[in-house]
């Protein structure tokens, strides 16, 4: 696999979600290597640009393709998307009562592997592994054993979504507001867990809604998203002038156009 | 957005009993239909003392008077007694003495089902009294067990070989009197299991029955009775599976237990018997009653039960906590998935004093699935600082499923306490989607879910059986898991 092909390409993507029209044309290359911001003000279309690229139900495209590693990716399933290597860092983790978060995990890796023709992880390698990269993430180890982020704090369930995720070592990262409700350290940690991931095979695709976590996670490129189209894409310096200046001017931009 | 989430839950839930089939074995039975002559038929079968024919007939009598009760949130048509057969035995002069004896035709279908007999016994360690139909044809480890003082066998074999205890134990938890059911079983029942474990024993094993009904139209009326003396232990496991049929077959069991001063009886069900198809037609009708007698001081009766099959469930595990300080505990998974319909769970009757109750329940529904909840706390006036804890959780997959609880509280001692917690919630299309997003198959999730939502029950069943009945809610759930 070359560092600089394409890994994803969304062209002339339209959307609906919950019925109501969302995204109206969305254009975007994604490089292996690359890490993407997509920033915006609330209701522009960020959340079901993640949802429709993990293939959630209710979020229909009606319009335009997504390429993903070549593939049509919206013939696939959600599965098949995450067997690909496809991840989602959900806004709001789901709970899930009674099922060890050790154990979904171990379940998920050992689908993906099954999925690719690797043999599957035995506890004893999983436990192992993922111990390993509960500490990268500083996550508590008496949080590996219980149901899947239930009762776990804000910050708790964000961290475990990048504990997800170290542990998947996903191709196409989408993390959907990752940052929002974090204190200042857990903002840290879980950014320290994002780089680590990066790397030349890899591709992150980070939606925010501020800039504070590009601080620590530098995009290579910036777009912003308003009235579901992208309005301005540039470089990591973009995200500093919305920063100063919010998205108004942007906003007034995208109502402008045809 | 539901709708989709709906669908998918709705075709997945949509799947066929794997173990339908039927064995071909030459049945040994008597006409269709009820009445003294009959009763006396099956009683001289089976060799019977006198007493027990008069008991039976005494139940028979009774039963004439009753009416079929009708107040349990459950819908099947009329059933004809008289259109069923009280009695079907495999034909065989002599009970087998080992398992190679047992018919090949008999050992084929238990291994379809995945219970290879003699594995069971070599490998587990697990005693199987197995009954098949209505008359035991197998009983391993014997002598293991004899060695220490326990009996275990069929119910037939304890009235010939251990009357006298037969005759003091046998409904002195369940009266012939006791319900319908409970009577109309007293009246006809063939077969079942005994077991007796004397003072200050810790019965060597875990004790396992796998019944099965096979013969077309046979009702199947079990007589089980477990008495464990002074200071004992006993963990008894009960498995069930039947093949697939049109005609609904009428299931009435009844289990008695007493515990006696400071012994403990566990007794595990996983209950999978033929649930109808996915129309709704056919399947059986089990109508049950399980009680236990805490007679002793500090003694323990736990009910654990999964239950899987049947169409219709009426079935309430219960513990009368005569002693002081003696414990009862239900725990209970039922699953209601296509037409099935469950109404179950237990009463607690709290007599002595410090006596204490748990009663943990988990429903599933989903299809058309109607699981019904339906408990009893009473706290008698003796029952000094007396206690029950009760949690009822429903769990809907699909919407048009439904979930009823029915919870029954009787205090006339004021220090006696009840805390009762319920909750229902369905399986979120959000719960699916995440599980999906992180690689796992809709089944999978599904099962996950499920499982866990189960956990606590499951906590509580001997290992084995745990491992089985978390392939079982994967059976009876979705269509090709397990």
């Amino acid at each position: 696999m070359s560092a600089t092909h394409d890994l994803l390409e969304i062209r002339d993507l339209h959307a609906t979600a919950g019925g109501k029209p969302v995204l109206r044309g969305i254009h975007l290359t994604v490089k292996a290597g690359e890490v993407h911001a997509i920033m915006g003000p609330n209701a522009s279309g960020k959340s079901t640009l993640a949802h429709v690229l993990a293939g959630r139900d209710g979020f229909v495209v009606t319009k335009g393709e997504i390429l993903y590693k070549g593939r049509d990716l919206l013939a696939m399933s959600p599965e098949e998307r995450a067997r690909e290597g496809l991840f989602l860092a959900f806004q709001y983790p789901v709970e899930i009562p009674g099922v060890g978060n050790t154990y979904f995990l171990k379940n998920a890796l050992n689908a993906i592997r099954k999925h690719r023709g690797l043999p599957e992880l035995d506890a004893v390698e999983f436990l192992a592994l993922v111990r390993e990269k509960a500490r990268i993430v500083k996550i508590d180890e008496n949080l590996l054993n219980r149901p899947v982020n239930e009762g776990f704090s804000g910050g708790e369930k964000k961290r475990n979504e990048i504990l997800q995720m170290a542990v998947l070592q996903p191709t196409l990262s989408v993390l959907d507001e990752t940052d929002s409700g974090l204190d200042i350290d857990a903002l840290r940690v879980v950014a320290d867990g994002i780089n680590g991931i990066r790397g030349p095979d890899r591709a992150m695709i980070v939606v925010t809604h501020y800039q504070r976590l590009l601080n620590y996670v530098v995009p290579d490129k910036v777009h912003v998203l308003a009235g579901g189209r992208f309005v301005k894409s540039g470089g990591k310096e973009l995200a500093l002038e919305l920063e100063q200046r919010g998205y108004g001017w942007l906003e007034e931009k995208a109502a402008a156009a045809p | 957005m539901a709708d989709t989430g709906n669908k998918a839950i709705e075709q997945f839930t949509r799947s066929d009993y794997p173990y339908g089939f039927v064995t071909d074995v030459e049945s040994d039975t008597v006409p269709k239909g009820l009445n003294e002559d009959v009763i006396r038929v099956i009683s001289t079968k089976k060799g019977e003392p006198d007493w027990l024919l008069q008991w039976r007939l005494r139940a028979y009598r009774h039963w004439l008077t009753m009416k079929e009760p009708r107040w349990a949130n459950l819908r099947y048509p009329e059933i004809d007694y008289q259109a069923i057969r009280y009695y079907s035995a495999p034909k065989k002069k002599e009970g087998p003495k080992s398992l190679d004896e047992i018919d090949p035709e008999i050992r084929r279908t238990y291994e379809k089902l995945g219970i290879p007999l003699a594995e069971q016994g070599r490998l587990s360690g697990v005693a199987v009294d197995a009954v098949f139909d209505s008359v035991s044809v197998a009983t391993t480890f014997k002598e293991k067990l004899a060695e220490a003082g326990v009996i275990f066998c069929s119910f037939s074999e304890a009235v010939k070989s251990h009357p006298d205890l037969v005759k003091k134990w046998l409904g002195s938890v369940v009266p012939y009197t006791d319900n319908f059911y409970a009577t109309l079983n007293s009246a006809v029942f063939t077969d079942g299991s005994f077991c007796y474990v004397p003072k200050g024993v810790r019965c060597p094993m875990e004790l396992s029955t796998y019944f099965r009904i096979n013969a077309m139209d046979t009702g199947q009326f079990e007589r089980t009775l477990i008495v464990a003396e002074e200071g004992s232990t006993v963990s008894y496991l009960e498995g069930c599976s039947a093949p697939m049929r049109d005609t609904n077959q009428l299931h009435a069991a009844v289990v008695e237990l007493v515990a006696l001063d400071n012994a403990t009886i566990k007794y595990s069900t996983v209950q999978n018997w033929y649930p109808g198809d996915k129309d709704g037609k056919g399947g059986i009708f089990n109508f049950v009653t399980k009680r236990g007698r805490c007679k002793g001081i500090n003694s323990r009766i736990t009910w654990t039960q999964v239950e899987t099959g049947s169409a219709i469930t009426w079935k309430y595990p219960s513990c009368i906590l005569q002693g002081d300080n003696s414990i009862g505990e239900f725990y209970s998974v039922a699953v209601a998935n296509h037409w099935q319909q469950a109404d179950t769970g237990t009463k607690m009757i709290h007599i002595g004093r410090n006596t204490r109750s748990t009663i943990i329940s988990k429903g599933i529904s989903a299809g058309h699935g109607q699981n019904t909840y339906r408990g009893g706390v009473t706290m008698t006036k003796s029952a000094h600082n007396a206690r029950n804890y009760s949690q009822c959780d429903s769990l809907l997959l699909g919407d048009q499923c439904g979930a009823h609880t029915f919870p029954y509280l009787d205090v006339q001692n004021p220090t006696a306490q009840i805390e009762h917690e319920a909750s229902t919630s369905k399986i979120g299309e959000d719960q699916l989607f995440y599980c999906r997003q992180r690689g796992l198959s809709t089944e999978d999730a599904v099962n996950m879910i499920v499982n866990g939502f189960c956990k606590r029950v499951f906590k509580e069943l001997p290992m084995e059986f745990a491992v089985e009945s978390q392939k079982l809610l994967g059976v009876s759930l979705e269509g090709s898991v397990g």
